[in-house]
């Protein structure tokens, strides 16, 4: 039971890439391929370059060697982090990362996706569309009574969601979810477990996971990663049962 | 609705803000003519003509504090070199002061300031050119530097220097600006810098009424830069800039160039600067080295931190006042000057990290807009997270 519909158009393709810090191999050779509407998971041991792979495809580290395509035509290993996200790729942090001095309201405000140039920002004024659309994504990531609150004093689960929201609203093509559960109580775990069910029916998203409860609740095709390298991708099942896996990682 | 926004409905415009505003503008702006010209000369009220300009050059510095609380206070961009843009506009004013002289120069020359003919200069440097025509020395009394700041700005923000790296190397350039502009073949006077001013506009600068009106020009543009700040700073932009004070590379990861954002504010912020320094020198009546020296610019931080920063209304509260005790105790105390500022500057960042602003607001004023929110833990830490 795979929630996502994937339509066999390739999102993302990486191609052999190496990324290096002095000496130690972050990610080698790695190659992997993502389809359009796909919903991911990827796991492996730590250091196995699950967060470098994400750094290298939101463009905040370049590669050594190797090639990253969005939608084919797209080299992300020429643009910068501001013109990647414009592409539509949408990063969620290990660690909640919201801006806490600001409102929750203001949260989403800034993640809208509207006008991005500095002039622009500059004579932006909020229009009754936009007040809606925030007005929504809060009342779908639950935050609907906090929106005036310091985004600061929200719980750890309702920084994570708030986080969830500011991808929402800025319509992302592609969402990577670096260890979206992390830190939360079991029922929050759940939730976001369905919250993540439910997004992924109309975008494409990559899960980065450690928790096997949560990875085998999303049901979705996994890769491992080892050593900066795929290890093992298909079904929960066929990867718990892959005896190099067994033995790099879940035997452990 | 439930959920009503504050920024719905509570719009930065309103009319007790503009109620505050107006206040603020009168007071400073008939305060000061009033004592000067219409109270009698030997009530206890009047104020002598030679304090007009000394209030003159508070304001000046409530300028300056506000184009640094601006870059320092929302961007987080703590430039310690703001005495330089300052210094930079006060050059270009001084230069047009000097072209005013004429003939009436202790050598008599018509083109020439009196330091070329004593340095045996025979012609002006290309850099003098335009500066005996007002409009042409205002222009690039805001042009020379903003194009400073922005191509300073614009290879360290590249490069993304933040947080101490880039306020030691606006050090770094004040003090090399303050190298230069001591050397004589620079051609600014070296040492001595540019004085003995006559006229400013045809007005005489040591006729009361010239200094009044340097005076009210000052209170002016301190509004009009008040209200400039204000709008950058209430828009979405200010938005931008808060967050990104305090998670740089996440607002990098939504979509907004950070480097973009930033260049705009502190080539904002230098133009200001410059604006002050450009009324400070005809009012205090010279421009000199001395104004890039480092320990300028130190100062005009402490200024903003006492006063508040992150407020801008506490920026120039805070020049005002600690200047205001700069000039008491310099007079009554010299020795003492450094250690008092040392201490408040302590006393602020230990007990009132929200400075005098803060302290009112927290006497239960008007709520704290997330404006005034200083970080809960440093940006340093925030951008190392990441």
């Amino acid at each position: 039971m795979n929630a996502a519909h994937p339509t066999g158009d390739v999102l993302l393709y990486l191609n052999g890439v190496t990324v290096s810090f002095e000496g130690f191999k972050a990610l080698n050779d790695l190659s992997l391929v993502v389809e359009e509407g796909e919903l991911r998971t990827i796991i492996g041991p730590n250091g196995a370059g699950k967060t470098t792979m994400m750094d290298v495809v939101t463009g905040k580290t370049r590669p050594d060697t190797g090639e990253v395509f969005f939608r084919g035509t797209e080299d992300l290993t020429r643009l910068d982090e501001a013109d990647i996200a414009n592409l539509g790729i949408g990063r969620k942090f290990q660690r909640p990362t919201v801006f806490e001095n600001l409102t929750v309201y203001e949260n989403l405000e800034l993640a809208l996706a509207d006008s991005r140039g500095t002039w622009r920002t500059l004579f932006a004024r909020p229009t009754p569309e936009r007040r809606e659309r925030i007005r929504a994504t809060l009342s779908r990531i639950g935050l609907s009574g906090e929106s005036t609150k310091s985004a600061g004093l929200l719980s750890h689960g309702q920084k994570q969601w708030l986080e969830i929201g500011m991808l929402l609203i800025h319509d992302r093509r592609l969402l990577l979810l670096d260890e979206p559960v992390a830190g939360m109580t079991d029922r929050e775990t759940e939730e976001t477990a369905a919250l993540i069910l439910d997004l992924a029916r109309d975008r494409t998203i990559v899960v980065v996971e450690h928790d096997m409860a949560f990875v085998r609740s999303l049901g979705a095709k996994v890769t491992v990663l080892h050593e900066g390298s795929v290890l093992a991708e298909g079904s929960v099942e066929h990867v718990q049962n892959h005896p190099r896996v067994i033995e790099v990682y879940l035997g452990r | 609705m439930i959920a009503r926004v504050a920024a719905d409905e509570q719009s930065p415009w309103n009319a007790r803000f503009w109620a505050g505003f107006v206040v603020c503008g009168l007071v400073l702006g008939l305060a000061v003519p009033l004592l000067n010209r219409w109270v009698a000369p030997d009530s206890p009220f009047a104020l002598p003509d030679y304090l007009v300009p000394l209030f003159g050059k508070y304001l000046c510095y409530a300028i300056l504090a506000l184009s640094l609380d601006l870059v320092w206070g929302y961007a987080g961009i703590l430039s310690l070199g703001h005495g330089a843009f300052f210094a930079l506009g006060g050059y270009c004013m001084g230069m047009y002061l000097m072209r005013q002289i004429g003939t009436r120069g202790v050598y008599g020359n018509p083109v020439l300031p009196d330091f070329m003919v004593f340095l045996n200069w025979m012609e002006l440097p290309w850099f003098w050119w335009g500066f005996d025509h007002f409009a042409y020395a205002a222009a690039m009394i805001m042009l020379v530097p903003g194009a400073f700041a922005f191509v300073f700005g614009w290879l360290a923000f590249r490069s993304r220097v933040t947080g101490v790296y880039l306020s030691i190397i606006t050090q770094a350039m004040t003090y090399a600006l303050w190298l230069a502009f001591f050397r004589n073949d620079m051609g600014f006077g070296g040492n001595n810098g540019l004085t003995d001013y006559k006229d400013i506009l045809g007005w005489d600068v040591h006729l009361p009424e010239t200094r009044l009106g340097l005076y009210l020009a000052t209170v002016v543009v301190l509004g009009v830069a008040y209200l400039l700040c204000r709008f950058i700073t209430v828009s979405k932009l200010g938005r931008v800039l808060l967050a990104l004070r305090d998670a740089e590379s996440r607002v990098r990861f939504l979509g907004y160039s950070t480097t973009h954002a930033k260049l705009f504010v502190f080539t904002v912020s230098a133009v200001l600067a410059g604006i002050a320094g450009g009324l400070y020198v005809p009012q205090v009546g010279i421009i000199n080295p001395s104004e890039f020296s480092p320990g300028n610019s130190i100062e005009i931080a402490i200024w903003v931190s006492v006063g508040g920063r992150g407020t801008l209304v506490g920026a120039a509260i805070g020049a005002v006042l600690v200047n205001l005790a700069k000039t008491w105790l310099t007079g009554a105390a010299p020795e003492v000057w450094l250690f008092f500022l040392g201490g408040i500057f302590v006393l602020t960042t230990l007990v009132f990290p929200r400075g005098i602003v803060g302290v009112f607001r927290q006497l239960n004023w008007p709520r704290p807009r997330a404006a005034t929110a200083l970080p809960v833990e440093s940006p340093v830490a925030a951008e190392k997270r990441i």
